[in-house]
């Protein structure tokens, strides 16, 4: 299989998500067909070929810098699972 | 003909003639919605109370003599699109109970233009999918056989059209979820250039690759919508700075002067015929019609389009969903002992079975040791995709394709095979991998089943897609079947 059932692991958490042993299992058969499918990009000669980033090949837009009223602070925190006065509340990162 | 089955353009007048009101043409939809929506499923919420409200401002701005074309026609929307202080699901779990604090740019639009929205509709969990199976919630089934999917992932926004649960509908479409579902359910799917519509209010998926766009019983009401929606907004960055026609002014019943070119690679392995024969007959039409044909385009790219697009939307949509921590807003899990478990955890639990396989794919393309072997590669395969179309748009005004390889399947057919449901979006991908704008339009039924055709032009030309596209309709039934329910 084109990946391992450790880099599957590996791969979840570099994204800070946990999967089941059911879904570690399903994931490496279902991506190992994914991935062995990309192998056909291979075959494209790109040497010299600029990446595309953007359709548009926009350049970056700029603005003026201009203070604007933001979102009141209770609208943004009405969707926060857990808030202390004008804080989102999490677990302590630091013992 | 009952008031639900109106297009925007047959409610406009009679609206404006005052033989029917918003408020009983609300009630007629809301009605119908009752009537069927226990089979069909568009819905993930029903705004009764608000449309009825949106009815009655309507109706006075109607009688003040205040009313654009849109102005108390009741509209479905994708729950991809912000509303505020209406549930804005995205189809997931990790946002069942999130309201949003403001409103998308197109939601404002449509407002301004007296929007009447009955409703959210459901999809794919964040867009991810291609037959509304992934939504959290339940899956919308095809109105035109209960049995099957309506597409996707805009598969809520299509059925609810289809079904007359609606006037008209957005949608949102990052590699075919507006055009796909619109084939698949008979009715008509426009997702325009990249940069044409502000995304600000999208949630977030493949951020070279979203667009929004409209989902009509018609041509005639995919231009009037558009007209609404389309332009420049300083919060979206990446929309166009540029002029916004009037898209009605492309409305014209004749292609005289038109070049169309049919690219052999879109006629895929697999492909049913029915289909085949329902997109050569549509060309011929259209070369009745006066457009000069040729048949024998080619864009030898296009078998590389998918594996390029499985690798640059999991990417983004890696980075995009990375905001979905538990700890600002939507679902949160507390079980963990730290912060971080907590956000594993939050994961997990609150995103579903096809939005982790793209997080994963995503995650994996991006790492170290396989960047340059398949995110870069697959950057510079887009670069050559978007030459040849460029090469092919100097031949051709349109290219006309298949939207899809075959008509509806069985819900339940596909689930377990993510590949073989990716190829149901063969031939819209490539659509949006080089930015380009892209209509379904009915042209056949194939066992019973609509089939819609594919019309591409360059960036920036919706004009020319909207009049080949009116020209074709004006000149067959296919946009007045509809389905029994």
């Amino acid at each position: 299989m084109a990946i391992t059932r450790e880099e599957v692991q590996h791969v979840a958490m570099l994204f800070r998500m946990s999967l089941s042993e059911e879904e570690i299992a399903k994931f490496q058969q279902q991506l190992s067909q994914i991935i062995d499918y990309f192998q056909i990009l291979q075959e494209l000669d790109t040497e010299g070929v600029p990446p595309t980033s953007n359709p548009l090949a926009l350049e970056n837009v700029m603005r003026d810098d201009e203070p604007r009223p933001s979102f009141p602070t209770e609208d943004i925190l009405a969707n926060a699972p857990r808030s202390e006065r004008d804080f989102f509340r999490v677990r302590a990162v630091l013992e | 003909m009952e008031h639900y089955n109106l297009t925007i353009h047959e409610a406009a007048d009679l609206l404006a003639r005052r033989e029917v009101s918003s408020r009983d043409l609300t009630q007629a939809v809301l009605d119908r919605i009752r009537q069927v929506e226990d089979r069909v499923k568009a819905y993930v919420t029903i705004t009764e109370e608000l449309a009825l409200k949106q009815a009655d401002e309507a109706d006075k701005r109607i009688a003040a003599g205040d009313a654009a074309p849109l102005t108390g026609v009741p509209a479905a929307i994708k729950d991809v699109i912000c509303t505020k202080g209406v549930p804005t699901t995205c189809g997931s779990r990790m946002l069942e109970n999130f309201l949003p604090p403001y409103h998308a740019h197109v939601t404002e639009r449509l407002l301004d233009a007296g929007l009447v929205m009955v409703g959210k509709v459901n999809m794919d969990e964040f867009a991810m999918g291609s037959s509304t199976e992934n939504s959290a919630f339940y899956p919308t089934r095809n109105p035109w056989d209960l049995e099957r999917v309506p597409g996707g992932s805009s598969g809520g926004s299509a059925a609810a059209v289809a079904a007359d649960e609606c006037i008209y509908a957005l949608g949102s479409d990052t590699g075919g979820s507006i055009r796909q579902p619109a084939s698949l359910c008979g009715v008509v799917g426009f997702k325009p250039t990249y940069g044409r519509i502000s995304r600000f209010g999208l949630v977030a998926f493949a951020s070279s690759l979203d667009q929004i766009g409209p989902l009509t019983k018609d041509v005639t009401d995919c231009a009037l919508v558009m007209n609404v929606v389309a332009g420049h907004d300083r919060r979206d960055s990446t929309s166009a700075p540029l002029d916004v026609p009037d898209y009605t002014q492309s409305l014209i019943p004749d292609l005289k002067g038109i070049r169309i070119g049919v690219p052999q690679e879109y006629f895929v392995e697999g492909m049913d015929d029915q289909v085949r024969a329902s997109i050569e007959a549509a060309v011929k039409k259209m070369e009745e019609l006066g457009a000069e044909v040729d048949w024998q385009v080619s864009l030898p790219s296009t078998g590389y389009a998918l594996a390029c697009y499985y690798i640059i939307a999991p990417s983004e949509a890696m980075a995009n969903l990375a905001r979905y921590d538990g700890v600002k807003y939507g679902y949160s899990n507390t079980r963990g002992d730290t912060m971080w478990r907590n956000m594993e955890l939050t994961r997990q639990h609150g995103f579903g079975d096809e939005v982790k396989r793209r997080i994963m794919l995503g995650t994996y393309a991006l790492s170290a040791g396989y960047y340059d072997a398949y995110y870069l590669k697959a950057l510079k395969a887009r670069t050559l995709i978007r030459r040849e179309f460029d090469a092919a748009f100097e031949k051709c005004d349109a290219l006309v394709t298949a939207v899809a390889p075959t008509p509806a399947f069985k819900i339940g057919e596909k689930t377990d095979d993510p590949l073989q449901m990716y190829l149901s979006d063969v031939c819209t991908i490539p659509v949006n991998i080089a930015g380009l704008p892209a209509i379904s339009v009915p042209c056949g039924l194939a066992d019973g089943l609509p089939v819609g055709v594919h019309i591409m032009a360059k960036p920036f030309d919706e004009p020319t897609i909207l009049r080949v596209a009116y020209a074709y309709e004006q000149a067959t039934e296919w946009h007045k079947a509809r389905p029994k329910l």
